[in-house]
């Protein structure tokens, strides 16, 4: 039994706007900072993913690209400490870092199924009614490996040595908690 | 012969296999390996020198070769003959059941294979390879299972000394090879090379000599070595480990005998050598030490024969390097089967021995008298030689004679000491009434033994092998034979039996016949000092580069860089081209603005400051960068130095603020880090204004990636098509390492949270009312 699509509520959103607002954790937050950092986020995400394609052709590429996205994410952690952080990504850093490690590994030996060396690359062009010329160098895929295994390091650096700070904070805004409030 | 190399480490592989099914049955199964090599090399003797040789590493020249002459055919047979012979000996001196025995026979095959291959080898590398293996297998012997201290003790005693005698060894094989051109043993010594760096290896290689053949001062490894089982010491005295050092002598000889860097050292030490073993070996009570010194003062001898280089020198040397390995061979296994049956080695407590024992007495005693220099045995003939190559009346001979001949005199008297020590009777000690020994106990004495007897006897044999090797040098037309007619060596033989027996005489009349010597100069109380001189040593240096201190570890580091190459670079430094200031204007704000920057940093109190201000440095140089149209780089810069501030921020929250409490002390570290900073940074400035001024325009490397990035590539990004694409493995390599460092990074971060009890939060850790608000 398949289960229909509830067209009064499948828009409604899963999340609420400001995530952690009512944080029981107590991290001190700015409202404004937030909000700003909502709204840009995506943005740079989507500038980080530029960057990974354009760097063919012009600047950029995985490691910038992975680099910013990186930062995209530094963002919403500053903004509202690791919980935030952890809304944003749902899944774990090190599977980040290891689908990026395999991706470009597994890119890198693909060719010798073909009997050619390995990291050869091959280019692929197409016309695309409204891009035009589209040109894809299979070398992409490692990039991609490269994008992700920078920003799971990224995050693993943030939700492990920023976790740190974020606990010795709390203490110091706590220092009664045994006394109870 | 390389296959036969090649079977004895195969059957020393499989040997533990074989022991756990049949026990001690694998010492003789093992002994087969050795025998067969030796039936092997015998059916050569025809074709001599033959060559065989296996290519290694074919792209960079390395070749594995073996070469068999005359000295090769000499050791080889003695290596594995004994090597065989020990092998079934072993069968029936092993503890059955002995959980030991499987690794015994291996490393035993092991040694001989080894043993072989040195003897045999024609490269330089592979005689070094095999060197260090018989080491190995020494320690491996003679440590035994190391469940007794004395064990561990000399085991690793005897590892240390051999072994840096080994380092120095390849040390001045590469200087040799180097100087000569070639890896080629053969070709090193028919085209001898010269000059200082020769003069250095040789004294090098002389180093490895001595260590390895127990020569002064390093001869104390070799009795404390003693604690081995006694087929091994057997083993390791008579035809493997300590006549390594002696067969490398042998084999340069032909190159090196005429310069006094190498026959001097070698005939000074030798003679001392082989004076004071005679001497240490005549106060010994316990017959395989008594053996242990005979070792050390023969070996002496072997030396100062095979350093002179005229033709009969080198004849008595080989002669008597066969001799020495057949007869101590026989007295090993002899001492054995002794302190096996009846349960001591110890002369002042057998008695009786002889009389009970006649067969064993008869080998034992035909050995003895071999080593005596009594005809008509292989010991006298080579002997006479020896005597006849020094009587040519040059004060040089005549030293060297009167040395050899007091080194004789103290042999024989040691020999009569041992024979009658072992089998003699004494009035106040109770006869000992032990089983006589087994069947392969008296063969495996009299097999040496008899051959000592046959070769003496029938010299000519002898003769064509030892003859071969000294014809390599000019001199008298001299062979071997028992009767050369009345002459001065066989006067002087006479001599040096008569006064051996009185002085063994006198030696029982007062006991303690040696001289006393005082403690700083005894060789193992040498030995016990520089050992502990270099854990001192050891500790000294630990403490202070291992400080755990980040500053101390990143000062040292720059210091070296700066040091090290500086030195060679100063020396190649040419005026560089002419240089501009500046490109465009707007470097040089962007310039000061990093110069003011990293003045400023040794004045900051705090870290954070001080992070902030090597961001600065950072987005300054990456301003340069974009200024100089680099723009891939100074993007890939600015992130990093974002990122790195941000990482910084997260670490050094948790640390104290300031650097340093305490003024003055401050002061001083942070000159000193200034400075070593400081030069760290001009040298690498200096480093590329030099190295970038010499090139004008783009560099070949670089234009032709730039060329190919288009067409092989598809990018029109020359970085970006050099990163995935060009250098792709590098690219995945560095990317494993980040995700190394990360890891690690990552581990400690939770270790510490986790030391505080404190859990992760993931995305799972929502809080449980949020969740709760979309239902």
């Amino acid at each position: 039994m398949t289960e229909r699509t509830d067209w009064e509520s499948w828009d409604l959103p899963r999340q609420r706007w400001l995530l952690t607002e009512r944080s029981p954790a107590g991290w001190p937050r700015s409202l404004q900072l937030e909000v700003a950092v909502r709204v840009v986020f995506p943005t740079v995400l989507t500038l980080s993913v530029y960057l990974l394609f354009a760097g063919h052709s012009s600047m950029g590429g995985g490691f910038t690209g992975g680099l910013v996205a990186g930062l995209a994410f530094v963002l919403r952690y500053v903004a509202g400490g690791s919980i935030e952080l952890a809304a944003a990504v749902p899944i774990r850093p090190p599977a980040v870092i290891g689908a990026g490690l395999t991706l470009s590994v597994v890119t890198a030996l693909v060719p010798l199924a073909f009997g050619e060396p390995a990291l050869t690359s091959a280019v692929w062009q197409w016309q695309v009614p409204v891009l035009g010329k589209v040109k894809i160098a299979s070398s992409l895929a490692l990039d991609i490996g490269v994008y992700l295994l920078v920003l799971g390091v990224v995050l693993d650096l943030l939700r492990t040595l920023g976790s740190g700070i974020e606990t010795r904070e709390l203490e110091l805004a706590r220092p009664d908690d045994g006394r109870g409030r | 012969m390389l296959v036969a190399i090649g079977v004895h480490f195969a059957a020393a592989l499989a040997l533990p296999a074989v022991a756990r099914r049949w026990d001690r049955a694998a010492f003789a199964i093992g002994a087969l390996v050795p025998a067969s090599a030796f039936v092997l090399a015998l059916t050569h003797l025809g074709g001599l020198p033959a060559t065989e040789s296996a290519s290694w590493a074919p792209v960079v020249g390395l070749e594995f070769t073996v070469r068999l002459d005359s000295l090769a055919m000499l050791l080889a047979v003695l290596v594995t003959g004994i090597g065989a012979i020990v092998g079934g000996y072993f069968a029936r001196y092993a503890e059955p059941g002995n959980p030991g025995n499987g690794r015994d026979a291996a490393v035993l095959v092991a040694f001989a294979g080894a043993m072989l291959g040195l003897v045999l080898s024609d490269d330089v590398l592979s005689l070094y390879l095999f060197w260090e293996i018989t080491t190995v297998c020494s320690f491996l012997l003679v440590g035994g299972s190391g469940l007794t201290a004395a064990e561990r003790r000399s085991a690793r005693q005897a590892l240390l000394v051999t072994t840096l005698g080994g380092l120095s060894l390849l040390l001045g094989l590469i200087l040799l090879s180097t100087a000569a051109g070639t890896l080629r043993i053969s070709e090193i010594i028919a085209e001898a090379p010269s000059g200082p760096a020769v003069t250095a290896g040789i004294a090098l290689l002389l180093v490895g000599v001595f260590t390895k053949s127990a020569q002064l001062p390093f001869h104390p490894w070799l009795p404390a070595a003693m604690v081995a089982p006694t087929p091994v010491s057997a083993y390791l005295h008579a035809a493997a480990m300590v006549k390594a050092g002696v067969y490398l002598v042998a084999r340069f000889d032909p190159a090196f005998a005429d310069r006094p860097q190498w026959w001097v050292p070698l005939v000074v030490v030798g003679l001392w050598t082989m004076v004071l073993g005679g001497v240490l070996a005549m106060r010994q009570h316990d017959l395989k030490l008594l053996l242990a010194y005979g070792t050390v003062s023969q070996l002496g001898f072997l030396l100062v024969l095979l350093a002179v280089g005229t033709r009969v020198s080198a004849l008595a040397g080989a002669t008597m390097l066969l001799a020495h390995g057949l007869f101590k061979s026989a007295l090993f296994l002899t001492v054995g089967a002794i302190d096996k049956q009846a349960g001591t080695r110890d002369l002042r407590e057998l008695s009786g021995l002889g009389r009970r024992w006649p067969v064993l007495a008869v080998s034992a005693g035909l050995a003895a008298a071999s080593m005596a220099g009594l005809p008509p045995l292989l010991g006298f003939v080579g002997k006479e030689t020896a005597l006849e190559a020094f009587t040519h009346g040059s004060v040089k001979d005549l030293l060297i004679l009167t040395g050899i001949v007091a080194g004789s005199l103290l042999t024989t008297a040691y020999t009569v000491r041992f024979f009658v020590g072992a089998f003699g009777t004494r009035g106040d000690v109770e006869p000992i009434t032990a089983r006589a020994p087994g069947t392969v106990f008296t063969t495996a004495v009299a097999l040496p033994a008899a051959a000592s007897l046959l070769l003496g006897v029938w010299p000519s044999l002898t003769d064509s092998l030892a003859g071969g090797y000294a014809d390599r040098f000019a001199g008298e037309d001299y062979h071997l034979a028992l009767w050369h007619g009345v002459s001065l060596p066989l006067l002087l033989s006479a001599i040096i039996l008569l006064g051996g027996y009185l002085l063994y005489r006198a030696a029982q009349r007062y006991e303690a016949p040696s001289g006393w010597v005082p403690a700083p100069l005894r060789a193992q109380q040498g030995y016990r000092a520089a050992v502990r001189g270099l854990d001192e040593v050891a500790q000294w240096v630990t403490a202070r580069l291992q400080t755990g201190s980040l500053p101390t570890y990143l000062g040292i580091i720059l210091t070296t860089v700066v040091v090290v190459p500086t030195v060679g670079l100063l020396g190649g430094v040419e005026s560089p081209l002419a240089t501009r200031a500046w490109s465009t204007q707007l470097q040089l704000p962007l310039a000061l603005f990093v110069v003011a920057a990293a003045l400023t940093l040794p004045a900051a109190r705090r870290r954070l400051t001080a992070v902030l201000l090597t961001g600065v440095v950072g987005y300054g140089v990456g301003g340069l960068f974009l200024v100089y149209g680099a723009v891939d780089l100074a993007l890939a810069q600015f992130l990093v130095e974002t990122l790195t501030l941000v990482v910084f921020v997260l670490v050094l929250r948790r640390f104290d603020a300031p650097f340093l409490t305490e003024r003055s002390a401050r002061r001083w570290a942070s000159w000193r880090k200034a400075t070593i900073a400081a030069l760290g940074g001009l040298f690498v400035a200096m480093f590329a204004v030099v190295f970038s001024s010499t090139r004008e325009g783009i560099s070949r490397a670089g234009a032709e990636y730039i060329a190919r990035a288009e067409s092989e590539a598809g990018a029109t990004n020359v970085v970006t098509a050099i990163l995935i694409d060009f250098r792709a493995l590098d690219t995945v390599g560095e990317i494993t390492v980040l995700l190394v460092a990360a890891t690690g990074a990552a581990s400690l971060g939770l270790l510490a949270r986790t030391a505080r009890g404190h859990r992760m939060p993931t995305a799972d850790a929502r809080p449980a009312d949020d969740e709760e608000a979309h239902r």
